[in-house]
């Protein structure tokens, strides 16, 4: 489960920061299309935080909607995964957002 | 991950070497880690290269930009990051690397048993010394893919990634420290049998290759659309068994296309030997990172297997 292995470079890079201050809150964006399931994440996190300054904080994850644009048509329209075809029937879609995999901020006490 | 060197220890790696030995340590920095069940590994770096380690070590957190202060007490401090950001690191390093010595790395990604070593075997063997090759193994145990590599007289490093289900940059690199590759030479990699995670983890190399067989039905890219996103090359494998199996050669590469407008494709068999010259074909045409800095660029025509060709 690759997402073992991210949570625990999420928590290295965190404390790479914050040192030894207390973390109370971690804020991530993670979409649908960027092969990282946030439940997994979620499952992952208490264990990989477990007897650092980062345990007990509070994950808020920010799952933002997969969006594509087609090259054909120019249609714009919701991704839900990684098959890329436009309801015209090209497959030349732009990935909008979706692909995300971000740690976007954390909260220190 | 160990915060010194960023090695994804996590679940206890452990690179050998031919004689199957655990690489002995150069002068380099020594650390420990321990896994998820409380062993502890002692390793050194074999700083034969520069390793450059992701860290910038900036250990002034309370004074770095880009923080603002929420309410007495909380402190928010913005960092926008990508998850993968040092993986990506370090793979970007090892791409310099591999082009100043113009290696060609190829990533070979797969279920288990669909023929990654099979493959590489017969050719290392029939390309004999046309091919200046050598072979990383990755598995989570065991060195048997490793021991039947190394009957070809090829050099193999075998790197054993515990519970790890993929191999990230971090450990490649320390797969070329301990193969020490000649200039010019290729290098194969075997990644961990999974079609999930090695799809996310850059490792720098020139090409990602996928092998998919005809025993795992056609409708794998829409079950594991990362891998066949990231794909180079797919390569349709087992085409002797064809006759025994429903498997639409045509339907798989349509789903691929679907997924991934430029990958290229070949059908093959590693066992009999069907279709292996298109194979050795896409090595030929396959450009040194020296000559080509941009991986997945350009490469000749003629080896694009077309859906008519592939039959
Ligand atoms: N019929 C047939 N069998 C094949 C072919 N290629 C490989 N095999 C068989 O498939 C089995 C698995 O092959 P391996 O080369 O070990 O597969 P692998 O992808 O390296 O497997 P892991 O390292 O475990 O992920 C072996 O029994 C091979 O003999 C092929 O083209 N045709
Ligand atoms: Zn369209
Ligand atoms: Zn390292
Ligand atoms: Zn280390
Ligand atoms: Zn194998
Ligand atoms: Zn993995």
């Amino acid at each position: 489960m690759h997402e073992l292995s991210i949570t625990q470079g999420l928590v290295e890079a965190v404390l790479h920061r914050t040192g030894e201050r207390t973390v109370t809150a971690v804020n991530l964006r993670i979409g649908p299309l960027s092969g990282v399931l946030a439940d997994a994440v979620r499952f992952c996190f208490e264990v990989a935080t477990a007897g650092t300054p980062m345990a007990g904080a509070r994950l808020r994850i920010d799952e933002p909607q997969g969006r594509g644009r087609c090259r054909n048509c120019q249609d714009e329209f919701t991704l839900s995964d990684l098959i890329l075809l436009c309801p015209c029937g090209s497959a030349d879609v732009e990935v909008l957002s979706g692909r995300e995999l971000m740690l976007m901020s954390v909260e220190v006490a | 991950m160990c915060t010194t060197c960023g090695c994804g220890d996590e679940a206890g790696t452990r690179i050998s070497n031919l004689a199957g030995e655990l690489q002995t340590p150069g002068p380099g920095h020594l650390h420990s880690h321990t896994d998820e069940h409380g062993r502890t590994y002692t390793h050194e770096h074999p700083d034969s290269h520069q390793h450059a380690h992701a860290d910038s070590h900036d250990h002034h957190p309370g004074h770095a930009d880009g923080h603002h202060h929420a309410d007495p007490g909380t402190e928010t401090i913005l960092l926008e990051q990508n998850l993968l950001a040092k993986n990506d690191l370090l793979a970007a390093t090892n791409r310099g690397w591999l082009a100043g010595r113009g290696v060609r790395a190829f990533n070979v990604m797969s279920s288990p048993g669909a023929g990654k070593t099979t493959l590489l075997v017969r050719t290392l063997t029939e390309l004999g010394g046309r091919l200046n090759a050598g072979v990383i193994e990755g598995d989570q145990e065991t060195s048997l893919d490793a021991d039947r590599i190394r009957a070809t007289g090829r050099p193999v490093i075998q790197i054993n990634t515990g519970a790890g289900c993929h191999l990230d940059a971090d450990m490649l690199r320390h797969g070329l420290d301990a193969l020490s590759p000649e200039p010019g030479s290729t290098v194969f990699i075997e990644n961990v049998g999974n079609l999930v995670c090695p799809a996310l983890f850059d490792l720098g190399e020139t090409a990602k290759v996928v092998i998919v067989s005809v025993t795992e039905g056609d409708d794998k890219p829409q079950k594991y659309p990362h891998m066949f996103m990231a794909a180079d090359l797919v390569i349709v494998n087992k085409s002797d068994l064809l006759p025994y199996v429903d498997f639409d050669v045509d339907e798989c590469l349509r789903r691929i296309r679907q997924i991934n407008p430029r990958a290229e494709f070949i059908t093959l068999s590693a066992t009999t030997g069907e279709g292996l010259a298109d194979w050795y074909g896409w090595l030929d045409g396959a450009t040194s990172p020296a000559a080509a800095p941009t991986p997945g660029a350009a490469r000749p025509e003629p080896l694009t297997g077309s859906l008519t060709e592939a039959h």
